[in-house]
């Protein structure tokens, strides 16, 4: 086969573009295709700001109302009484209320949500996994009603004998003495925020240690690891900073929590010493209950108590993110 | 340390699947030994039966004996964690811990053996490092992460860790075939000062590289796709690039299949 190069006419000289059609082109914009849905975008983009800018003035005005006519200290009051003349309310109590819940959820939650997600990502036969994984799934689904039910029905009725136990073996540390009152305590709540945190934080960390390159496990079983070696030297490392996230995430609807909190514990605008002791409350739980019979003022005042609770939130995200930053050269994602 | 692999008669399967059969050879201590082959012909398999690493894969099982000097690796009661321990492995891409510095990648197997002081760590990390050829160019950063260096560098880290443990076999699965020529030229240096310690045993899909670094090669081949793959024949290096005794060695050498 005989092939001839026919010399092919000059291709049409390119205009120069603009600088400014250079940068829309970098951008993918000059179609109107891409000109509509970058509008799109970047619309909604700037109206969620403005919508997120408006309702924190609005919080902030309306919770500045409250807290400027507050005749205590809004900070360190035991007492929520909004009626009174003056007023007298602070969020001592709720602050306590909600950070030692959540405190005691994370302890429990915690370590078992990672002792589970290891269990179904490194020990379980896939057979078993599967399903395990779907059920936890479904747990994460429950509305947070079910779990407050739950717990007032069933769980505060049969820990009698858990609190005469730790009673008698901790109660020499004074805060987990049991001095017979019903077991609607800050304790109980713990206990059933940590039921209702688990699946989350075990769904997650299931997903971080499944996501670790099977080079590195190969690397330390060629090392001559043990699989729990291999999970200690490859697996936890890696696999760090995605457990944090997830027990933040846990920690969030931890704080939150509202009708789960409110249907279990018996509430009270006082500390107690011992954390098996009724009484306390939260951020979440003091808003449900006051809000409804609120008059205009009470309702600005519980806002000025919600806006504390997105601060400590965001206190904790932040703490959570520079612990993530710390290590982040040694992160996985380096690899 | 070094000690004779002894293979006869190993069979090897995934699941149902038979991927290497009946493959026996001898492999003499102090020396560098070459698999070489066409993909999917079983050598990197066959590999990894050597520290049973290849029982991690699921469904991967073995038949057949491996000796270590006298030592069956597949005897009864013989634990493959310790195996593992004897026979040391390095990977096709490098793979440091990403999460732990280069001084404890290099410690990593140490800690796992047992209790050593900290300055008999350092030591033995420090000779690790030089055996690996790595100390003058990571002795001021040791406690960098080892994901900052060059790939070259990583795949060095590798060979220190392993041999921090002084194992009696170093099997390298392809080692050089994520590096520059550079990094190439400098691991296939250290293999050739590590066989005066250890019996080495390489995986390479790089024929100049066998013939450059080997005293001993392996060609393993496979009848179709699908069928296991078997071992043709293993002798001299020398004599398996002039005149190899089997005409599909020759053919594969001189790129004409496979």
């Amino acid at each position: 086969m005989d092939i001839t190069t026919a010399p092919t006419d000059a291709p049409p000289p390119l205009s120069q573009p603009s600088p400014t059609e250079q940068k829309r082109a970098a951008r993918g914009a000059t179609r109107p295709g891409d000109r509509i849905f970058l509008g799109l975008s970047r619309g909604s983009g700037i109206l969620l700001l403005v919508i997120m800018a408006a309702i924190a003035v609005f919080l902030t005005w309306r919770a500045a109302l409250a807290i400027s006519e507050d005749e205590g200290n809004f900070l360190t009051t035991f007492e929520w009484n909004t009626q009174a003349q003056p007023p007298v309310f602070g969020i001592a109590v709720l602050a306590f209320g909600t950070v030692v819940s959540s405190i005691i959820a994370m302890v429990i939650a915690v370590p078992i949500a990672v002792a589970i997600a290891l269990f179904l990502t490194h020990y379980a036969p896939r057979k078993l996994s599967g399903p395990i994984a779907y059920v936890i799934d479904l747990l994460a689904a429950v509305p947070s009603i079910v779990y407050g039910l739950w717990g007032a029905l069933i769980l505060v009725p049969n820990l009698n004998g858990l609190y005469a136990w730790l009673d008698q073996y901790l109660g020499w540390t004074g805060i987990l003495e049991w001095n017979g009152g019903a077991p609607r305590s800050m304790f109980t709540v713990g206990v059933l925020l940590a039921i209702m945190i688990l699946p989350i934080i075990t769904n997650v960390s299931r997903e971080v240690f499944r996501q670790v390159p099977q080079m590195h496990e190969e690397a330390a079983l060629a090392l001559g690891a043990t699989r729990w070696e291999v999970i200690r030297m490859a697996v936890i490392p890696f696999g760090r900073s995605g457990v944090i996230s997830a027990s933040m995430l846990g920690l969030g609807r931890a704080l939150g929590e509202t009708m789960a909190v409110a249907t279990v514990l018996s509430p009270s605008f006082e500390i107690q010493a011992s954390l098996l002791d009724p009484g306390g409350g939260t951020f979440a739980q003091n808003i449900a209950s006051k809000f409804g019979e609120a008059s205009e003022f009470g309702r600005d005042a519980l806002i000025a108590s919600g806006l504390v609770l997105f601060v400590i939130t965001l206190l904790v995200n932040g703490a959570a993110r520079a612990i993530i930053a710390r290590r982040k050269e040694y992160s996985g994602a380096n690899a | 340390m070094a000690k004779r692999i002894d293979v006869s008669g190993l069979t090897a399967y995934y699941g149902s699947h038979k991927a290497i059969e009946d493959i026996s050879m001898t492999v003499e201590p102090r020396s560098v030994t070459a698999f070489i082959g066409p993909s999917g012909c079983g050598k990197s398999t066959f590999l990894r039966t050597l520290n049973r690493m290849h029982e991690v894969t699921p469904g991967g099982r073995v038949e057949g004996k491996v000796l270590l000097d006298d030592e069956d690796l597949y005897g009864h009661g013989v634990d493959p964690v310790s195996v593992r321990r004897e026979v040391g492995m390095v990977f096709q891409r490098p793979n440091p811990f990403p999460t732990m510095s280069i001084f404890d990648n290099v410690a990593a197997g140490l800690r796992l053996n047992g209790n050593y002081k900290k300055n008999e760590l350092s030591d033995i990390v420090e000779k690790s490092l030089r055996g690996a050829n790595l100390w003058n160019e990571v002795k001021d950063r040791l406690n960098k992460p080892g994901s900052g260096l060059s790939g070259g560098q990583q795949q060095r880290l590798c060979i220190a860790r392993a041999i921090a443990v002084e194992p009696n076999v170093l099997l390298m699965d392809e080692p050089c075939s994520a590096l520059d020529p550079i990094s190439t030229l400098a691991i296939e240096d250290l293999i050739g000062e590590l066989k005066e310690r250890f019996t080495i045993v390489i995986v390479t899909h790089n024929m100049q590289q066998a013939a450059r670094v080997s005293d001993r090669t392996a060609f393993f081949n496979l009848a179709a796709v699908g069928q296991p793959g078997k071992l043709v024949e293993i002798d001299d290096t020398e004599r398996i690039f002039s005149n190899p005794s089997v005409q599909a060695t020759e053919d594969y050498i001189s790129g004409r299949f496979g």
